[in-house]
């Protein structure tokens, strides 16, 4: 993915419109359009824990005399984009701030890490700025160190809960990002060979640790399909689709191109229920595609012409832009290439049937859609038609989505922590002391490195605020993380430092110059520990 | 890039986000990113001018933005991320200084604004 992007959600395909919308006035709260078993389990996750908001409230100092001689402490949870801008502009602001930052693996930079595709290393040059971030004398990486047990049932215990380090901290910055994706609820779904997703596939091929079970297979179909039009779904296409020899260059695992050089996989199809004018990817990643060596690519010409016309001039420059795009991709699309990459429009997945015997997917069962509804806001409704779709592999792409954490306000049908411009609130719209939220857990999954920078800005910007202007925050009187730590290691527990961490990179650099490749990541926490010894 | 003594270099003005004119100088085939960033102003560049990004971007004047080559596709493709797109929006990172640009003005577009800042707070309980 990303960071490049992550617009990735057809939940929430967005127009570019919808960002400048966002720079008129503050946060827009996006209309997630839930549906069917989607919209039930939403209500159901509807209890939520607000008891940070009793905590913080007994440990208020209404006065802050003090602020203008003491250091300012602030403790961030998760160590993505969204964590590191925001501390880099406290620091950069506030010069007697000190950050503790707490990651749950031993590594940091989150989705740039795990999300960014391994054949966009550019993106990844933001891990510079992290760095010198990371060398402040009052910057503090607390790695392996899981913050804030989640409220699935079932959820194993944090490390810390928010509670534990209310008491050591002036402010906590909740940036720990987005750990679901978005189901379909449709048979067969999750039981399956073969139907997976996007989230999950990703993180396997990154090296995310907690997906390197995920069962990936290539070698037995020659056509996948990928279930949404946004980013990370043309990140799928094309690792499937890209030359191995051009991947192998990259820090894609040698897990992963041991399964791709197995791969049979020659056909993706790329579905989005609603229209070509609603397409959640952007042009980077479209010419991308396009420009994949000896691949057809195909789409409905007449469908693109009559939507294009319909618009007319109310299209914006990038989504004018991104439409030239495709006419001029099916132009020039040559035929019968070996391999080959569709968008298909204006189908819904009904069902994945599979074959009885090793319940391996066959064939998924589109619903046939129309749109509806006004110009920028259109829905896709059913027609009634049916059809099927053979494949063996099927990559589900409809978003990312965060989970709350125990003690802290969560609202599950927009998927986020409740926050006005990163400030955290609660059910009431009160405002919850010290507490304070950026990255996708902030506005949802959605956004490139500049949207999230922006936003991590807005964010330290409203903590600056706070902090200066002497508004209640958790004002603790203790020295920061120091007994947190203790405490951790008196449980022996390990905790990673940055320059751990750049132990364990180290390695990863000499694992990959042997290899040809930029790095090569460990995969497993256990791997990633020993390296520091 | 040492900084072209005083009277040596070639003129630019930023508008800063807060509005205020700064003029300072460039030297040959600089881009505006480097600058800017020379020059202390707050001008981002997290891919450091790898086209991967649209955190330099800045937003021209008519007559400068005019003498410039058309950006290239993959710049158009970052410009179409940015906040505050406009007709005259580059990417301060492929903006190279020639003297013919001598008096360029780049607006430093601002990227977001903060309600609880600047406005409206939630109420406190």
């Amino acid at each position: 993915m990303m960071f490049k992007t992550k617009r990735d959600d057809e939940e929430e395909e967005q127009h570019q419109g919808q960002e400048s919308d966002n720079e008129e006035g503050g946060n827009t709260d996006r209309e997630i359009e839930m549906e069917g078993p989607e919209a039930e389990d939403a209500e159901m996750e509807e209890e939520t824990v607000w008891s940070i908001q009793e905590l913080s409230c007994s440990k208020i100092c209404s006065g802050s005399e003090d602020r203008v001689s003491r250091s300012f402490k602030v403790a961030v949870v998760g160590s993505g984009p969204g964590g590191f801008y925001t501390a880099h502009r406290i620091l950069k602001q506030v010069p007697q701030s000190s950050i503790d930052m707490y990651e749950a693996l031993p590594v940091p930079h989150g989705l740039v890490r795990f999300g960014v595709a391994p054949d966009h290393p550019e993106v990844k040059n933001v891990i510079n700025t992290f760095d010198e971030v990371a060398e402040n004398p009052n910057f503090r990486f607390i790695g392996n160190t899981s913050v804030g047990t989640f409220v699935t049932p079932g959820s194993k215990k944090a490390d810390l809960e928010v509670a534990d380090l209310a008491q050591h901290y002036d402010a906590i910055l909740l940036a720990y990002g987005a750990h679901e994706d978005r189901v379909l609820g449709v048979p067969n779904e999750k039981s399956l060979r073969g139907v997976m997703a996007a989230r999950s596939f990703v993180g396997f091929y990154n090296g995310l640790p907690s997906e390197q079970d995920l069962d990936v297979d290539l070698s037995k179909t020659d056509t996948a399909v990928v279930i949404g039009q946004g980013n990370v779904a043309l990140d799928v296409a094309r690792i499937l689709l890209t030359p191995l020899e051009d991947l192998k260059k990259t820090d894609l695992t040698e897990k992963m191109i041991k399964i791709l050089e197995k791969s049979t996989v020659k056909h993706v199809h790329v579905i989005g229920r609603r229209g070509p004018l609603e397409v959640a990817f952007t042009s980077k990643e479209l010419r991308e595609m396009l420009q994949l060596p000896g691949t057809t690519f195909h789409m409905d010409r007449n469908l693109l012409a009559s939507e294009m016309e319909r618009a007319g001039k109310s299209l914006d420059r990038p989504r004018k832009r991104l439409m030239g795009l495709l006419e001029k991709g099916i132009k020039e699309s040559k035929p019968n290439q070996p391999k080959s990459w569709s968008l298909q429009f204006l189908r819904s997945p009904l069902e994945f049937s599979g074959d009885g015997k090793d319940g391996t997917l066959k064939a998924i069962k589109l619903g046939i859609n129309r749109l509806e509804g006004e110009d920028n806001n259109r829905r896709a409704a059913a027609t009634g038609a049916k059809e099927e779709l053979e494949c063996g592999l099927a990559f589900r792409s409809i978003g990312y989505k965060s989970v709350g954490i125990q003690g802290v306000p969560f609202d599950s049908r927009k998927g986020i922590v409740p926050n006005v411009d990163g400030k955290v609130i609660d059910e009431n719209s009160n405002i919850v002391p010290g507490l304070y939220a950026s990255g996708w857990l902030k506005r949802g999954p959605i956004g490139v490195i500049a949207s999230t920078m922006a936003d991590a800005y807005q964010t330290a910007d409203t903590i600056i605020s706070d902090w200066t202007r002497g508004e209640p925050m958790l004002d603790s009187l203790s020295s920061g993380g120091a007994p947190v730590l203790d405490i951790l290691r008196s449980k022996g527990h390990k905790v990673v430092s940055y320059q751990d961490w750049k132990k364990i990179e180290q390695k990863e650099f000499e694992m990959g110059t042997r290899l040809g490749k930029p790095r090569e990541k460990f995969v497993s926490v256990d791997e990633m520990l020993k390296a520091i010894d | 890039m040492p900084r072209p003594a005083p009277g040596q270099g070639i003129k630019v003005n930023f508008i800063t986000r807060e509005g205020e004119t700064v003029t300072v100088e460039a030297n040959e085939g600089e881009s505006l990113l480097d600058v800017a960033r020379a020059n202390d102003l707050d001008v981002e560049g997290a891919c450091e001018a790898s086209l991967a990004c649209s955190t330099c971007h800045l937003i021209l004047d008519d007559d400068s933005f005019s003498k410039l080559e058309e950006p290239s596709d993959e710049e158009n493709d970052m410009l179409d991320l940015a906040f505050g797109l406009s007709d005259t929006s580059r990417l301060g990172c492929q903006v190279l200084m020639t003297k013919e640009l001598a008096g360029l003005t780049a607006k430093i577009p601002s990227a977001t604004r903060n309600m609880y800042v600047d406005g409206a707070k939630p109420k406190h309980h």
